[in-house]
């Protein structure tokens, strides 16, 4: 049976203010899933409350992977399960070098059960296969001795993350607006390669994958099976890549229009958002 | 310390930092009585055997001492010193072999990896137990070349012309009341001549450890590198938990004559019901190059600024400082930097990370005394703190005599936060090991700086106290 990750009529707060009013999604591996919609109407609350940070509060409904509710279960688990979130603004951690912070990640991921302090996967069956993972996304070598995302353009950083992504070899991807604030060369690069990794089988299924993009680019190479369209907290409309490519041509005036009520909760949170800085 | 690098198995975590936390049941040769008193310290002289200067120089410190006030500064300071016993002698003779030692004590030092570290990466070794040497070893091509490492005692005995020319001239007990307490009561601290233009290859350790309750260990070391020599020093220091408070009040003094370089790195991991308050300074000349490696993680409060004098063009000072304080323990360290003349060169580096309601301060002098053109200075201070109930400090002192100098300081206090755990727990890391990460992070750019024995070691002490079981 092809696992799903469905996500059931989704209530989240952050700090005590909604942020999303019921959001339907159902993903299943192998497919692939556009989530657009304006600034601020929620789209990367919900990616960070799928990956579960512990600022974003469930108030209501469900986000459950083959049926098990995990709304409850903290990052570390998540991810173990296979759930795998690429930041649009990852955080750098000085000091600790891309090698030694993804063989860590990759050796908990792969074996969820180990314990701090147990055996990492051996260096040079890692070393190995993260050179073979960085030549494929044309990444110098020099990039595993450098500090996680410590002064990186924002093209390293995306690439970064994409690397992680290829090492951990998840169940389902979200992608955060992994094209923003990259060249069409470097989008081009990214779109294919998140094809390929997309592609790549584990227990014989692909990867489910969740594309949070303002731009036709990233979904070249990786055309969605259902298009989301996400105001004011809530998914409005879903359709096929004809949705994609009318919002990214049209703009969102025929859906806010079509939708008044949605319109006017995202009007709500623009303006909280402009004091508290929260979406 | 130092050697053993074995993880500790997850479930005995509170066993593994306790492997310091041990008492050696010994037949001491000697015990001072209790407390502090001119007898007391001219008792100490005749047992040593010491000559009339150095019997006369404890007199006098003891006279400054006890017209000295407690420091108003710094930490907290609740010693009662007639509570303290201030010489206990643990055998009456100095090993050659671990063999000459006393079975009991060499099970102590075994248990700490000191033999075994010797074997593998040390030029020579001298092991504190309580207030005498026990046990002293030094390569023999080194001792051929003339270089002298032995026990301060011996020292005064067999170089006495030597010592006595440097012996309390870089901090003369005048300097501050645990100077004076310490040139009081010294027992034990490592003697060093290093021969003009030898260089020694490898580290010279000293480890020094407190068994008994209600101790005072007052070891003194100087530390002699002549023109064009090279040496690194090493020192370790743990002691088992008591109930009540032990003090460790060290005096360090070295001499970096021109164009030769010092090396000094102390891992202090003290248990948490010691006060640690050392003074600890060098004199650097032309074109030498002194450095200071402070990692302190143990001890209930520790005072303590290693300080280098640069008294000749060109001379260099760096000093590099982690402090890690949990509960109940401040460490309250920092560095000195005295530019005397012109071209010097100053580097100061800490970082100190508070955890679990410890508390970690910097403090620090820069100063450049007037004529001293053309030198330059950086200082950096970071902070990392890991929950709310944990607090840092910074006091920078600058003193700048002069116009044409270079002096930078930059400080920064940060705290781990929510995003950093949360991307690094995306990753699967558990919260313990993302903060572990971040920490190791924060204190890489110190780490990298140390041989790999000892970076090992003081990156194996730091996840240790993560683990939260130091109390």
């Amino acid at each position: 049976m092809t696992e799903t990750l469905k996500i059931k009529n989704l209530h989240v707060s952050v700090e005590g203010k909604p942020i999303l009013h019921g959001v339907n999604m159902t993903i299943r591996r192998g497919e692939t899933h556009a989530l657009m919609g304006p600034n601020g109407s929620g789209k990367s609350t919900l990616a960070s409350a799928i990956m579960g940070h512990p600022s974003f509060e469930v108030t209501e409904g469900s986000i459950e992977l083959n049926g098990q509710d995990v709304s409850e279960w903290d990052a570390t688990e998540r991810a173990r399960a296979g759930i795998f979130l690429a930041f649009q603004r990852p955080m750098a951690i000085p000091g600790v070098k891309m090698a030694d912070f993804l063989r860590h990640a990759t050796t908990n991921v792969r074996n969820p059960e180990r314990k701090e302090g147990e055996q990492l996967i051996p260096m040079r069956e890692f070393r190995k296969e993260l050179k073979d993972k960085m030549s494929q996304l044309r990444m110098d070598e020099e990039f595993a001795r450098r500090y996680v995302n410590d002064g990186f353009s924002g093209g390293e950083m995306k690439r970064a993350e994409i690397l992680q992504m290829a090492m951990l070899r998840p169940k389902f991807a979200i992608l955060d607006e992994t094209d923003s604030g990259l060249d069409v060369d470097a989008v081009k690069l990214a779109s294919q390669s998140i094809a390929q990794i997309g592609r790549e089988q584990l227990g014989g299924e692909q990867m489910g994958i969740l594309i949070i993009t303002h731009h036709d680019k990233l979904l070249d190479n990786n055309t969605p099976d259902f298009t989301h369209v996400m105001l004011g907290g809530r998914i409005v409309e879903t359709g096929g890549v004809e949705l994609a490519r009318e919002l990214y041509t049209e703009g969102y005036d025929r859906i806010r229009a079509a939708h008044p009520e949605d319109a006017a909760v995202e009007q709500e949170m623009a303006a909280n958002t402009a004091t508290s800085g929260v979406a | 310390m130092a050697t053993d690098l074995a993880p500790a198995p997850a479930s005995d975590a509170l066993g593994e930092i306790n492997k310091y936390n041990f008492v050696t049941q010994t037949h001491g040769i000697f015990k001072a009585q209790r407390g502090i008193n001119s007898q007391i310290v001219a008792e100490i002289s005749e047992m040593k055997r010491e000559p009339k200067w150095m019997r006369d120089f404890r007199l006098r410190s003891l006279k400054i001492f006890e017209s000295k006030p407690m420091p108003r500064w710094g930490g907290d300071i609740g010693i009662n010193f007639q509570d303290i016993f201030y010489y206990l002698k643990p055998t009456d003779h100095q090993g050659k072999t671990w063999d000459d030692v006393p079975a009991e004590i060499k099970d102590t030092f075994d248990k700490l990896g000191i033999p075994e570290a010797e074997k593998k990466y040390l030029a020579g070794v001298k092991a504190q137990f309580e207030s005498e040497v026990v046990y002293g070893s030094l390569q023999e091509d080194l001792a051929k070349k003339g270089v002298i490492f032995t026990d301060t005692d011996t020292a005064v005995r067999e170089h006495g012309d030597l010592v006595r020319e440097y012996f309390g001239t870089i901090i003369p007990p005048e300097d501050n009341k645990f100077a004076a307490l310490n040139s009081a009561v010294w027992s034990g601290g490592s003697f060093i001549y290093v021969p003009k233009g030898v260089k020694i290859e490898f580290p010279l350790q000293a480890y020094f450890r407190i068994n008994a309750e209600q101790m005072g260990q007052f070891e003194r070391t100087l530390i002699l590198v002549d023109e064009g020599a090279e040496v690194h020093y090493v020192e370790g220091c743990t002691a088992p938990m008591y109930t009540t408070e032990s003090l460790h009040s060290a005096v360090v003094e070295v001499v970096v004559r021109r164009g030769a370089r010092c090396r000094y790195t102390t891992i202090q991991n003290w248990a948490n019901n010691i006060y640690n308050l050392v003074t600890k300074r060098a004199v650097a000349y032309g074109d030498s190059l002194m450095e200071w490696i402070d990692g302190n993680l143990g001890s209930r409060l520790t005072m303590k600024y290693p300080a280098v004098y640069m008294m000749e063009p060109g001379a260099r000072g760096e000093i590099l400082s982690i402090a890690f304080s949990s509960k109940g323990q401040h460490q309250d360290a920092g560095a000195k930097v005295v530019h005397c003349a012109p071209h010097t060169k100053s580097r100061i580096i800490s970082k100190s990370i508070s955890k679990n309601g410890g508390r970690s301060s910097y403090r620090g002098l820069c100063k450049v005394q007037d004529g001293a053109v053309g030198s330059k200075s950086s200082v950096v201070c970071d902070a990392l703190i890991l929950d709310p109930q944990s607090r840092s400090d910074t006091y920078p002192y600058i003193e700048v005599e002069e116009q044409d100098v270079q002096v930078e300081h930059e400080a920064s206090v940060s705290r781990i936060g929510e995003e950093q755990l949360f991307y690094l727990q995306s990753r699967g890391l558990t919260g313990a090991e993302a903060s572990s990460m971040i920490v190791s992070g924060f204190i890489e750019p110190l780490i990298k700086e140390l041989p790999m024995e000892y970076a090992v070691e003081m990156n194996r002490l730091i996840e240790l106290q993560m683990e939260g079981s130091v109390g």
